[in-house]
């Protein structure tokens, strides 16, 4: 197997398993009753060994299955944790770093670990005061010690623990060799069936030649195997040899003191080989991890740079997809035209899927809201409903990676100081159960994350008491402040109003990180609070990307875009219809009136001497409750575009929320709704 | 300035706007495009044409001519696009020609005299003398500011 392909999944997937692994340790250094976090490390430390396995990093694999042996004996109670014991195992996480630094620079990932080894496996005997000792002592001590045991001290040690543990376990230990056909032409079909039988029926620890080279067909009518199994010789035995083309089938059982010995004069289990890619080591506990699977490789990760190289080479490609269109519809050309739309589908599946590569709705983030608030309810003695609205708001990975942190801060505040308890509620007259709404929307060149809670909101004096306390604000400037200032005031550092401090928020510290992390988006979070009716934290997120579905208007020969959030409805309406309401005209829209905007107007068009239709087409978009018409000339249609900013030249534009570009590689500026309603 | 000391050449690309030569530092030409279609944005100063889609990118585009204040005239087979890309934006002029590049030796530049043709003093930084030609240099920064910071964020 040419591994080279896999290599910086391998690295960038090791790298993230020992930092789990480190977390997950410092964790468990504060906590050591806690054995759900061994298992968080025990899993990481087990996937990391599977994969360098794989890969053929023996020294890596080695030692996190000596790491897994003292993790296992912590998790099954064998072994207190104690801070030696800790170090020690960071240690070996240290020792995986540099290896995996060292595969990552070209180097072999080979480094002696078998002090470590030799440490792990004190541990995990019991025998903490050598441990003590190794760990404690300077390393002179150490090395003497590897020195004297270095010849058994080589990577097959690990097996043979492996081999006595399954002893202990109830498996026997077998060396099987097998005789091929020497007319066998499916030599490499034959070793896989074997190789299913065995697996089916245990777990095969080694195999002479190594599995690569049978599967090269790179060996002559013999190969042997070692392998662990509850079954007996016999049926093993009859199973093997349902394979056809098998001349015959040794077995040999491995005893539990004739290992070494058998090994060394049978020669067919090549122990001392240290490649071993390919190779499956036995568990100590089958039946307890079979359901873990090594790592899939049905995702790849890529870098979101690469995302960006492709999406903007892709828009090249629309451009010239545009050109190709308007060239064979002046051809007339049925061969071309076929072609040309043929290309117009596949870019346009194509299209979508490089588009929504970069998107995931931000229901990933909010997904694990509900199960937050109700914990967080039950630990306040409080009642709260989670409502969350457009969680198939699609946004930019960058965004959402980042945007599950401060969001998890801002829904603690509102549950710890936003929403009362239940007999407050009562006493104000609210239903006892508090709402707090999330919402998620596209709005213009934004994405918008709002949280709302019907609690107290923010109480002025309190706030300003506080924060004069705390010497963020003087009492002078104190009075001149609105009230909107006065609850942004509960983002600045070291705030918390809190009268008693709780471990859910009030440390001062949330709500001032989740400003400077929206910040560090490029955005806002605004606060707007009626005090006894509750807040609405706003966070307001740019779009560096974003796919939105607008209608496309033309106005004269220019080409505009109306976001399909903001539309109602499209309507023709006659132009007697159109009423005059105190200088602004109007229409009735099924009873309800709704001023008209005359985009041309606004956008500074010539529209005199130009005849007046007898019909008009009006786009009705609406901001919250409010509706106004869009006049526009006509329709084009319905499209999924690619947001885009004006640049940083253009950044105050009157009424356009940025660009997009068509298929035809026109520039077509986007409506913004928003500022066209008051 | 004392780095012109060390600095013998600068290397500017020149354009033509009437019958002026203006250069601009090769550092900061990203590229010259031919004219590309642009899309008018509204309610602008009537120097900013619009924007064009520049490879994917919406890059701003400013006519220079009516920047400077000069007589506009129809845009010919030789208007050319020249895209400035500077630390905080990229933004495309439309200039009559793109015609060189050129080596200026630094000491040949000399501050702008009193009175330079048509154009807003501010606008030029240097003036270099080339053989028999008259080059103007550039202030981009001048040139591209106005429409540049008048921000909305009111709280």
């Amino acid at each position: 197997m040419d591994t080279n392909q896999y290599m910086d999944m391998f690295i960038e997937e090791s790298k993230e398993h020992l930092q789990a692994c480190n977390e997950h340790l410092l964790e468990l250094e504060k906590n050591p009753d806690d054995l759900g976090i061994v298992n968080e490390v025990f899993r990481s430390a087990h996937t990391l060994k599977g994969m360098s396995a794989t890969m053929g990093f023996d020294d890596i694999a080695s030692l996190t299955h000596m790491m897994e042996n003292v993790l296992d004996a912590i998790r099954n109670a064998k072994i207190r944790v104690t801070s030696e014991i800790l170090d020690v195992v960071f240690r070996a996480v240290d020792y995986l770093e540099e290896m995996v630094v060292d595969i990552e620079s070209g180097g072999t990932g080979k480094k002696d670990v078998s002090e470590l080894v030799k440490s792990l496996n004190a541990i995990e005997a019991g025998r903490s005061a050598i441990l003590t000792a190794v760990s404690e002592t300077a390393s002179t001590v150490v090395d003497e010690v590897i020195k004297n045991n270095q010849t058994t001290l080589h990577y097959d040690d690990f097996e043979t623990t492996v081999i006595s543990q399954s002893f202990e376990q109830g498996y026997y230990a077998y060396e099987i060799t097998i005789q091929l056909r020497e007319d066998c032409l499916l030599k490499a079909a034959r070793v896989f069936m074997v190789f299913e039988i065995l697996e089916k029926t245990g777990e095969i620890i080694k195999s002479q030649p190594h599995v690569e080279q049978l599967e090269n067909e790179n060996f002559d009518e013999q190969f042997s195997i070692a392998l662990l199994t509850k079954e007996d010789r016999d049926t093993l035995q009859a199973k093997i040899m349902k394979v056809s083309e098998i001349e015959s089938v040794t077995i040999n059982p491995i005893s539990d003191h004739g290992f070494i010995d058998n090994k060394q004069t049978t020669n067919d289990v090549a122990v001392n080989t240290p490649t071993t890619a390919g190779k499956k080591e036995i568990e100590p506990d089958i039946e307890k991890r079979s359901g873990i699977s090594h790592p899939s490789t049905k995702t790849i990760r890529v870098n979101i740079e690469r995302l960006d190289v492709l999406m903007n080479l892709f828009e090249e490609l629309i451009i010239d997809r545009g050109r190709l269109q308007s060239i064979s519809s002046e051809l007339h050309n049925p061969a071309l035209t076929e072609t040309v739309e043929s290309i117009t589908r596949v870019s346009g599946d194509l299209q979508g899927i490089i588009l929504n590569m970069r998107m995931i709705p931000v229901e990933t983030v909010f997904n694990r809201f509900p199960k937050m608030v109700r914990q967080l309810a039950r630990d306040l003695d409080k009642k709260v409903d989670l409502d969350i609205v457009g969680a198939k708001t699609e946004l930019d990975r960058t965004v959402i990676d980042e945007i599950g942190d401060p969001l998890v801060h801002l829904i603690r505040n509102a549950l710890d100081h936003g929403i009362e308890s239940p007999a407050e509620r009562l006493a104000a007259g609210k239903p006892e159960e508090g709402t707090i709404t999330l919402r998620a929307y596209h709005s213009g060149n934004h994405v918008f994350i709002e949280l709302e809670d019907d609690g107290a909101g923010v109480n002025r004096k309190k706030v300003i008491a506080k924060a004069i306390s705390n010497g963020i604000l003087t009492p002078e400037t104190a009075e001149t402040l609105t009230n909107r200032q006065v609850a942004e005031l509960i983002l600045a550092t070291g705030f918390s109003t809190a009268e008693k401090i709780s471990d859910v928020s009030g440390r001062g510290v949330g709500l001032d990180v989740v400003k400077s992390t929206i910040e560090s988006l490029g955005g806002f979070i605004t606060i707007k609070s009626k005090e006894g009716q509750g807040s609405l934290f706003q966070v307001q997120l740019p779009l560096t990307l974003s796919i939105i579905s607008v209608m496309l208007v033309e106005l004269k020969d220019e080409v505009y875009a109306i976001p399909l959030s903001s539309i109602i409805e499209t309507a023709i309406i006659k132009t007697s219809d159109i009423m005059n309401a105190h200088n602004q005209k109007v229409i009735d829209l099924r009873g309800s009136i709704v001023p008209l905007v005359n985009l041309k107007a606004i956008f500074e068009m010539e529209t005199q001497g130009e005849p007046t239709d007898d019909l008009q087409s009006v786009v009705i978009v609406r901001k919250g409750d409010k509706l106004a018409g869009l006049v526009v000339d006509s329709f084009i249609g319905q499209q999924e575009i690619v947001l885009k900013s004006l640049g940083d030249y253009l950044n105050n534009v009157f009424a356009i929320s940025g660009a997009t570009i068509l298929g035809d590689g026109q520039v077509a500026l986007i409506v913004d709704c928003n500022s066209l309603i008051k | 300035m004392t780095e012109i000391a060390q600095q013998t050449d600068k290397k500017v690309i020149v354009f033509q706007l009437m019958d002026k030569e203006y250069a601009i530092g090769v550092d900061v030409v990203q590229s010259i495009e031919k004219l590309l279609s642009v899309t008018r944005v509204p309610k602008m100063p009537s120097y900013i044409k619009g924007v064009i889609n520049l490879k994917g990118v919406v890059t701003p585009i400013v006519d220079l001519r009516e920047r400077f204040g000069m007589v506009v005239d129809d845009y010919t087979d030789s208007t050319r696009i020249l895209i400035i890309s500077l630390v905080e934006y990229d933004v495309g002029l439309i200039v009559d020609a793109a015609n060189d590049v050129l080596d200026i030796p630094v000491e040949s530049i000399e501050a702008q005299p009193e009175v330079v043709g048509s154009v807003k003093s501010d606008f030029i930084s240097g003036v270099a003398k080339v053989e028999r030609r008259l080059l103007l240099l550039l202030n981009l920064h001048k040139v591209l500011e106005p429409v540049n910071r008048v921000r909305t964020d009111e709280f």
